[in-house]
């Protein structure tokens, strides 16, 4: 095993206020390819009981990345980000994210184990609106592919 | 624009389908709007020294085709609670104007008392599948 399992428990806070603007949602909307009113138009989105445009189910990946960085960067860690790939995503939504959310982000490392040679890292990246208040909970499983290939 | 109603959706329920052809510009702009660096989606030289045939598509780009799917159908992408899905072969992007096409399913997997229904997705490129154990959990009304 490359990756140290003592790291399991371990926080890493994506770095300040990540605030959700209505263009970067449209911008993200494009390159998924999706038309949707919801992304860009407020008067649609207020009109179904929103208070802005909202983002697209996975637009919240954009805040696990960043939290995911100061892990990736963490140099005691020793993970090879060139043979890291992504084994699975989840995301469970306990609101839409909308356009003037103010986002904190924080990773848990919560395991680190070995399968065929691979490791495999998960984490669990709880984001957070500027009331504390749950948005959305992501976890990810991470490979880590052994070098002999 | 309304989200679709519990007494509308049955077990087994097909939703329509979705091609989508996935090129290496798509990928720059994925790469741009999401802060996904990762070289492996965008540069051959690079991809090809990790072992990799060629370049791939970022996993959550898939991702993202397969919950469009199911938002179109919800009628309104808040709906979406829950989704997750394995990422089970990197979908291969090779340079050109075809790029790589991706065709994706769904299916009404099951219909809750809870007012919410689990949609099993499927996502293939030329014949395989490329995400495993796909789901989204929408909420009705």
């Amino acid at each position: 095993m490359v990756l140290d399992p003592s790291f399991v428990g371990r926080c890493y806070p994506a770095p300040g206020v990540y605030q959700v603007g209505r263009e970067k949602i449209r911008e993200f909307a494009e390159a998924i390819g999706d038309d949707s009113a919801f992304y860009r138009d407020p008067s649609a989105a207020r009109a179904c009981g929103y208070s802005d445009v909202i983002a697209p189910p996975t637009f919240a990946m954009i805040l696990v990345l960043r939290a995911q960085q100061a892990l990736i960067c963490d140099p005691e860690l020793g993970l090879d980000y060139g043979r890291m790939v992504h084994g699975t995503q989840a995301f469970t939504h306990h609101r839409p994210i909308q356009a003037g959310d103010e986002l904190g982000a924080t990773l848990h490392v919560e395991g680190i184990s070995t399968r065929a040679g691979h490791d495999m890292l998960t984490v669990r990246c709880q984001i957070t609106d500027a009331a504390g208040d749950p948005v959305t909970t992501a976890r990810s499983m991470l490979v880590v592919r052994r070098e002999d290939r | 624009m309304s989200r679709r109603h519990h007494s509308e959706v049955t077990e087994g329920e097909q939703l329509p389908g979705l091609q989508v052809c996935v090129t290496r510009a798509d990928l720059i702009r994925y790469a741009g709007a999401s802060g996904d660096f990762n070289p492996i989606h965008w540069n051959q030289r690079l991809a090809r020294e990790v072992g990799l045939p060629d370049v791939i598509a970022h996993g959550m780009l898939t991702m993202a085709l397969a919950n469009r799917l199911v938002t179109t159908w919800a009628g309104d992408p808040g709906a979406i609670v829950e989704c997750a899905v394995r990422f089970t072969r990197p979908l291969v992007v090779p340079d050109g104007p075809d790029g790589a096409l991706v065709e994706l399913a769904g299916t009404v997997a099951q219909r809750r008392d809870d007012g919410t229904a689990v949609i099993a997705i499927t996502a293939r490129c030329a014949g395989q599948s490329i995400l495993g154990q796909a789901t989204s959990t929408v909420a009705l009304t």
